[in-house]
Formats: C-alpha cells, sequence, structure tokens
C-alpha cells in the first residue's frame, strides 16, 4: 500500500509565473486605458493614473495617507473584532440548539437584510459623531454573515462526525469542543471572510457621514473641498489595495492542516 | 474471561424485534423490519446480508445504540441497549475518521482519559496492526480510502472496543484493495478476539468473512436463514466448500449465481 504522490507544490510553481504575470498584464492594459480615456474626453476634472499617483504622494508627504488608512482599519478592527466574539458563538449555539434556533433566527432574518447605511441615523442618534458610530455600524455589518456561516455549519455537520464522537462516549462540552467546532471551522472561515469584505465596503460608508477621518471621510471630503477627485481616486485606489490584502490575509487561515479539508482539491 | 455465564452467553441477542419509519401519514408507515431474532456469540463474526435497502443498515444501528426499535427486545452484553458506547465502536460506511486531526490524533481519539505514555503506545501497536506506521502525521485528506477506512478501525480497536459494528466499511473501495482489507480484517480479528456484526450487501464478501452469515429478507426484512461457514482460514475462493456456500446464499436470495448473478 503506498500513498499517492501529491503533486500540489510542484503544480503550484508551474503556474506560478502565469499567475503574477496574467494579472499584471491586465493590469497595465486597464491603466493604459484610463489614461487615454481621461486624454480622449478632454476632462481636466477627472485625474489620469499619474494625477492619482501624485495625489497619493502629496497625501503621504502630509501624512494624512498614513493617518486615514491607521483610522479606517481601527475602526474595522474594532467593529469587526466584536463580531467574530459575538457571531461565532451565537452561531454555533444557534445551529446546535433547535430551541434556540426557532426563537431567535426569524428576529435575525428579519435584521439581517436591513442594509448598514440604513442604521446610519439611528447610529448618529445613539453614538454621536464619535468612532463609536461607524465601529457599531461594522459590527453590525458582519456580525451576520458570520451568526449565521457558523449556525448553517453546525447544522450542516457531516452526521457521521457526532455519531463517531458519541460512539467514543462524548457529550457536553467535550463534544462541542473536540467534534462541533473543528468540523464547523472551514465553514466559519469562510464566513469570516465574507463578513471582513463586508466590513471594509461598510466603513467607507460609515466615514463618509459621521467622522473627520479615515479613507471614506477622504473621498467625500476631497470631492466636497475643491472637486479634487485625483484625491477621491486615490482614496479608492487605496481602499481597494487594503481590502486586497485583507483577504488575502484571511485566506491563510483556510491553508491551516485542522482546516484545509473542507475546501476541497484546490 | 473466566466466568463460564459470560463464555455461553451471546453479545447481541435481537428478540422479536420490529421497526417501522412513520411516513407521511400514521398509516403509511414504513415497515422496516419484522420479528427479526438473532444472537452473536463472543468472539463470534457474523455477517449481516441482504437486498440493497432491505434494513440491514437499520438493524445495525438500532443494536449499535443509534435507533431505538420500535418493538421488541435487543440486548447487547447483558444488558438492553440505551445509546452507543465506548467499547462497542461503529466502523461507518462513509468513513468517520476526523479529517481535521492526524492519522495518530484519529487513532488516539477514544483515550484522551489515559496517560501520555499509555496512549502513545496504544497508537503506535495499532498504526503498526493496521500497517500505517509512517503515517503517524499525516492528515486524512492525504491518505487513500483504503487507509482511511484502516485508520477507522485503528481507532476503533486502540480505544479498547470488545465489539465491532460494520456498515459496508468496504463498499467504496475498489476491488483489489477490498481484497487486501478483507485479508487485515481477518487478521486483526485473529490477534485481538473481538466480536464483530459486519454488514455487507456482497455476498461473496460475507462468505470470505464470517463464521455465520445471517440472511435477510426483502422489505419488511427478517432473517430468512443463517448459514454457518465452516471453512479454515485463509480462505481458498475457489474451494468446494466456499462455492457451495456462496451459492445456498444467492439460491436464498433468489439468485442463480451462474446466471450473472449479481452481487449487488
Amino acid at each position: 500500500m503506498s500513498v499517492r504522490p501529491q503533486p500540489v507544490l510542484s503544480r503550484q510553481s508551474r503556474f506560478s509565473i502565469a499567475q503574477i504575470s496574467l494579472p499584471v498584464i491586465v493590469g497595465c492594459i486597464f491603466v493604459a486605458a484610463w489614461h487615454l480615456a481621461v486624454k480622449a474626453s478632454g476632462s481636466d476634472i477627472f485625474p489620469t493614473p499619474w494625477q492619482v499617483c501624485l495625489g497619493l504622494g502629496d497625501l503621504a508627504r502630509q501624512g494624512l495617507l498614513l493617518k486615514y488608512i491607521v483610522a479606517s482599519l481601527f475602526r474595522v478592527s474594532w467593529g469587526f473584532g466584536l463580531a467574530v466574539l459575538v457571531g461565532v458563538p451565537l452561531g454555533l449555539v444557534l445551529g446546535w440548539f433547535k430551541l434556540a434556533f426557532t426563537a431567535l433566527n426569524p428576529f435575525i432574518q428579519i435584521l439581517r437584510p436591513i442594509s448598514p447605511i440604513a442604521w446610519i441615523p439611528v447610529a448618529i442618534l445613539w453614538f454621536g459623531v464619535k468612532d463609536t458610530a461607524p465601529i457599531f455600524l461594522i459590527f453590525l455589518a458582519s456580525v451576520f454573515p458570520i451568526t449565521v456561516s457558523a449556525m448553517a455549519a453546525v447544522q450542516n455537520m457531516q452526521q457521521v462526525y457526532l455519531r463517531a464522537a458519541q460512539n467514543f462516549g462524548l457529550s457536553g462540552l467535550p463534544l462541542f469542543r473536540r467534534v462541533i467546532l473543528p468540523a464547523a471551522l472551514p465553514q466559519i472561515i469562510t464566513g469570516i471572510r465574507i463578513a471582513l469584505g463586508v466590513a471594509w465596503l461598510v466603513v467607507v460608508a460609515a466615514e463618509m457621514i459621521a467622522v473627520n477621518s479615515g479613507l471614506g471621510y477622504l473621498i467625500i471630503d476631497a470631492r466636497n473641498a475643491g472637486k479634487r477627485y485625483d484625491l477621491v481616486v486615490a482614496g479608492m485606489v487605496m481602499i481597494g489595495l487594503i481590502g486586497l490584502v485583507l483577504d488575502l490575509l484571511v485566506r491563510r487561515l483556510e491553508k491551516f492542516d485542522e482546516v484545509r479539508w473542507g475546501y476541497g482539491q484546490r | 474471561m473466566g466466568n463460564a455465564d459470560m463464555e455461553t452467553s451471546p453479545v447481541i441477542a435481537v428478540r422479536d424485534t420490529w421497526m417501522s419509519f412513520p411516513g407521511k401519514t400514521a398509516d403509511q408507515s414504513v415497515h422496516v423490519l419484522e420479528r427479526v431474532n438473532c444472537e452473536v456469540q463472543p468472539g463470534e463474526f457474523v455477517c449481516l446480508v441482504g437486498p440493497s435497502g432491505c434494513g440491514k443498515s437499520t438493524l445495525l444501528n438500532i443494536v449499535g445504540g443509534f435507533l431505538n426499535e420500535t418493538r421488541g427486545e435487543v440486548r447487547v452484553e447483558g444488558e438492553p441497549v440505551s445509546g452507543p458506547d465506548p467499547g462497542r465502536i461503529f466502523v461507518f460506511q462513509e468513513n468517520g475518521v476526523f479529517p481535521w486531526l492526524t492519522v495518530e490524533q484519529n487513532i488516539g481519539f477514544g483515550l484522551l482519559g489515559r496517560p501520555a505514555a499509555e496512549r502513545a503506545e496504544r497508537v503506535a501497536h495499532y498504526l503498526q496492526m493496521v500497517s500505517l506506521t509512517g503515517f503517524e502525521k499525516s492528515y486524512p485528506r492525504e491518505l487513500s480510502g483504503g487507509m482511511r477506512q484502516r485508520v477507522e478501525i485503528a481507532r476503533a480497536l486502540a480505544a479498547d472496543a470488545r465489539v465491532l459494528y460494520m456498515d459496508e466499511p468496504f463498499g467504496a473501495l475498489d476491488f483489489l484493495t477490498r481484497l487486501k482489507m478483507r485479508a487485515d480484517l481477518i487478521r486483526i480479528w485473529q490477534a485481538e478476539k473481538k466480536t464483530i456484526l459486519f454488514v455487507t450487501h456482497d455476498i461473496e464478501e460475507a462468505v470470505q468473512l464470517a463464521d455465520r452469515v445471517l440472511v435477510m429478507t426483502k422489505r419488511p426484512a427478517t432473517i430468512a436463514e443463517e448459514v454457518r461457514i465452516d471453512l479454515p482460514r485463509p480462505r481458498d475462493l475457489d474451494s468446494p466448500g466456499y462455492l457451495e456456500a456462496r451459492d445456498h446464499i444467492f439460491s436464498i436470495m433468489g439468485m442463480d449465481a451462474r446466471g450473472g448473478g449479481a452481487t449487488d
């Protein structure tokens, strides 16, 4: 009996050239098309890529770029962190205890489709224009995807794991810790990834209204104070790049041996 | 072991057991088992065969404590069954090895209350018994189907299970692996003296493995006949005794082995 060889590593290295060069080529085409389109239209308001780069340089020199990024990340960390702390246990409980599910699920399903944007006036009323308001909005936006994915993970767990665990005499907390949580973890991490994307979307929206720092504030302030569209687009670019980095970071969680089984063959 | 009563009383005793599942309406309930009677003696290897969907897995799940019979009495090791028990481990068709644990963590799963040294020793012993030494740190996704199934068997043995319930454990494996797994299982069973109740729809598999084959009828199922396989092990699959026992079971199930009798 021999183990099958694992071509995973060699295959990755074979594709790595394409994996880097293809996106770079697409990016170059996009930037070139953008530049030509601005030139062709003769617009003096919408910036070329180069003007955006200059704008980013200005922001960096004034120390605003780093300050705003830190401010936005600070709010996301709090709102998203709280959402994980609340959403994962809540979802596990809802998935496991039928009574809790029956009692709370309709309520959650009613709250869930209400856009975080709709909560902005309420958040300002409750928390004023301090950091608390955007943190609350980010929490609201990300807690539902996390809760729902943890809940579904427990409900859709393969029954054979549960039976095997019960066969070995596990129940209560040890059953939860040794089998239910690890069985649900891959799907929980997927929910956390989706929620982080949503949290990042919402921080920008929240900062456009409630506060005076952050990348969302930068965008709305640059437009209001003299139609600085180079800075508007600079803010957008930074939001996109940081969103990409955040997603890559969470994706690393999916590489751990304890959860890799849950993501099929990739 | 020395107790004379224990030697003679059956490990598993199923008496007049009926099982129905509720249907769409109360009078449409599905009768799966009808007046089933059977016994398994200590150290015996018994196979349950029957047509697909006849209820043999249902019977095994009742004996294993995962289902409650509708009527009748099921006693295992002298006690009425009230649920699954760590001394009697189920080996699942769909493989119940935990994918988030390594091979050695899986095999040691039922030993967490034991001292670390004893645990390591037992894990190493059963790793070797199922020929998986060297794969201690592998994860189940890195193993073939046959290797995963052996991890599950080792996990049951390491936990000191006295009885193994096996529900078509080799059903998902390819033909050659299945043959090898049967030989391995017999070797392990002879070394460990476990009581095994083994469900399969494969008549050849049953005749290769069992001391006794219980042949079930179509649904609502009952035990049609009990066939004792008094053949020396390792069994010669061309011997007249083997072929005779196999053809006899085919004929009980209403099939002619020579007429292209499908085992499925």
